[in-house]
């Protein structure tokens, strides 16, 4: 985690009654939102996905959107950023169109990473976490990203680019610059562009009776079992 | 001791450029596996994981069969998979789920129907953009092939699978933090007991948690049976495993080794595995599984790759990450960069691992960087101490989870291999390194 985030406004309070509805993500968004919340037992739980989901939208993590999720889900807007800060993926600050993480972790260390942080420092003219003036790349020093065979290992919207060199790297960022590798990197926050196919998840009523049938079943095969045993008992006696 | 020639049991198919396709995958045995288990009571496919004796890949390396044995007696409402692989230098789960995820869809649904559960959740770390995006795409053709949601391949058996990304946090391999972490919360480790989240698991349901890798081997398992799992490797190490070699070697990657029968020099030094330390440089030390874990130097070259084997000689296997480091690596630099790690991710419900982890690294950092002081040493044992008291292994637990007892691991290694070259660094004033 990199230093506590600068105070800012915040999110609006919740108000009592009724939550809110979202007034600052799009009605896209919140109709994905919907489905996600449709997949879990408990609303909560999409916290997150919905949080990646407002980072598509906005390339960050706005206030406004927290206050989106948290009436969304049915938390406090407190609650999504104590949440959200936690975690290094969720931004509660502005990032740039691409954020470049470099691993520096015990693999990649051996295999050169400070020296390509260091240059990668230099060439952008940024330190690490800092964005560059154009609002192209921010710079992020990342923990192992578990691609170690292929260190030093970095990271654009956390899509693997490979083993990089100084001079490799150089060429990435100009390339990520000039908008070249696109179709491959989409802009920060667009983490799955695969969607889950709707109308999948198993009915209720559907798994409740086939549930009772098994244990039925179950309860069955074991009293058999039980008798079997018995009756092989009375065999052998 | 050699390279043995056993069956790839879960990377038969990453040698073709299309091993994560639904065609691929049925075009080479792909929801035979699944069709099997179907024909079985749920019962009889537990006892073949049982038979098989398959330990946990996730890095404690509990039996899988007990795992769910301890459900048998009520029902457990989730199934949840650990695919948050974040340990330093392991990246074997990477490898399944982007260029196999079929594998471990099939896998899953084995499980599920074993377990009886209808309800799992695949929880993946959020930096393997195209690993989700892969594992999202093969639940969506399971789906339209009928091996996922109501009634699969016309069983009665119904089941929901749910791909839920992580958000970036080393905690959350953790099982208890991963639950937080889906319930929507911060990711930190619940109070034990309970020990196991079979007895209070998501939203306070019974639940288990598996490993990718784990899963991943179960199609291979109902397939083949427990028992040929089980006749690989030796002792309570059955089967294969993969290893994920990293550092200074010439091939790092991942390999899939039979358990026991090969050794730590054939991983490093096999030419068709890791192929030899480059540059003609010598082996300096070597970490056995994940940063967590004690180091070995070359002296413990020749133990075999199994749990038992490893833990004997005061380390673990782990999460099944080897980083090799050669004799022009800083020892003090490494332990360094591996205790800022742990500093960084300390979730920071425990104090000595939240502010044990910053005054170790503070202190790791000045020696480095040639600030260090004669005291240094002592100051350093003194705080693993209070972390993980008598240092010994496995650690002393003080805190939640078994994050903070990890952190005292490398830097008592390097201080017990390399003690000269922490006293270089304070008296000449900087790293000999450069």
């Amino acid at each position: 985690m990199s230093g506590p985030p600068s105070p800012s406004p915040g999110p609006a309070p919740r108000r009592a009654g009724a939550p809110p509805a979202p007034s600052h993500l799009s009605a896209e968004t919140v109709e994905r939102a919907r489905e996600l919340i449709a997949l879990y037992p408990e609303a909560r739980s999409a916290l997150i996905p919905l949080c990646h989901l407002a980072q598509e939208q906005d390339g960050w993590l706005r206030p406004e959107a927290m206050a989106d999720i948290a009436a969304l889900v049915g938390v406090t807007p407190a609650e999504v950023y104590g949440t959200a800060s936690f975690y290094d993926m969720l931004h509660t600050e502005p990032v740039g169109t691409h954020l470049v993480s470099v691993c520096t972790n015990i693999a990649c260390l051996l295999g050169g990473a400070a020296e390509l942080l260091e240059h990668a420092e230099t060439s952008l003219g940024v330190n690490v976490g800092g964005t560059t003036v154009d609002g192209a790349i921010t710079l992020e020093e990342a923990e192992c990203l578990a691609d170690c065979d292929r260190a030093p290992c970095v990271q654009v919207n956390h899509r693997y680019v490979g083993a990089q060199t100084p001079e490799s790297f150089d060429r990435l960022v100009a390339d990520l610059r000039t908008g070249a590798r696109a179709d491959e990197i989409p802009r920060h926050g667009t983490l799955v562009r695969v969607r889950r196919s709707v109308g999948l998840r198993a009915g209720r009523d559907r798994v409740v009776a086939e549930r009772a049938a098994m244990a039925a079943a179950q309860a069955a095969r074991a009293e058999e079992a039980a008798a079997a045993a018995a009756g092989r008992k009375e065999g052998s006696a | 001791m050699a390279v043995t020639d056993a069956p790839r049991i879960v990377t038969s198919r990453i040698g073709f450029d299309d091993s994560h396709t639904l065609e691929r995958f049925l075009a080479t045995g792909g929801y035979e596996g699944l069709r099997k288990a179907l024909t079985m009571t749920p019962e009889a496919v537990a006892h073949e994981v049982d038979a098989a004796s398959l330990l946990g890949r996730g890095g404690a390396g509990f039996p899988a069969g007990r795992k769910w044995s301890m459900l048998r007696k009520n029902p457990v409402s989730y199934l949840v998979v650990n695919g948050d692989e974040s340990e330093p230098a392991t990246f074997k789960d990477h490898l399944l789920v982007e260029r196999d995820p079929h594998q471990l869809v099939e896998g899953v649904l084995i499980a599920a129907y074993a377990l009886q559960v209808s309800q799992v959740f695949v929880f993946l770390r959020g930096e393997f953009a195209l690993g989700l995006e892969r594992v999202q795409a093969a639940l969506n053709d399971a789906y339209a092939h009928g091996a996922v949601g109501e009634d699969i391949f016309g069983s009665g058996f119904s089941v929901d699978v749910v791909l839920h990304p992580g958000a970036g946090a080393y905690i959350c391999g953790e099982e208890t933090a991963l639950l937080e972490s889906l319930e929507g919360k911060r990711g930190f480790p619940r109070i034990k007991p309970p020990f196991f989240p079979a007895a209070i698991g998501l939203y306070g349901e019974p639940t288990v948690v598996n490993n990718v890798e784990t899963m991943s081997n179960l199609p291979w398992i109902i397939r083949h049976g427990g028992a040929a799992f089980a006749a690989l490797g030796e002792g309570r190490s059955t089967g294969t495993r993969l290893f994920a070699l990293a550092g200074h070697v010439r091939n790092p990657g991942v390999f899939e080794i039979e358990m026991v029968k090969t050794t730590f020099a054939d991983l490093i030094h096999a030419p068709v595995l890791g192929g030899g330390i480059p540059h003609g440089r010598e082996l300096k030390a070597f970490i056995p599984g994940g940063v967590s874990a004690p180091w070995f130097g070359p002296d413990q070259i020749d133990l075999p790759l199994g749990q038992d084997e490893v833990a004997a000689a005061g380390s673990m296997l782990g999460s099944g990450s080897v980083v090799v480091m050669d004799d022009h690596t800083c020892a003090v630099r490494a332990a360094w960069r591996i205790t800022k790690f742990f500093s960084r991710e300390s979730c920071g419900q425990c104090t000595p691992c939240r502010e044990g982890s910053g005054w170790l690294e503070r202190i790791m950092e000045r020696i480095e960087t040639g600030s260090g002081r004669e005291e240094d040493l002592d100051l350093l044992l003194d705080v693993c101490d209070n972390i993980a008291p008598g240092l010994t292994w496995p650690p002393q637990q003080t805190t939640i989870c078994v994050l903070g007892p990890s952190i005292p691991s490398s830097i008592g290694s390097a201080i017990q291999m390399f003690r000269d070259e922490f006293l270089v660094h304070i008296k000449e004033g900087g790293c000999p390194y450069g």
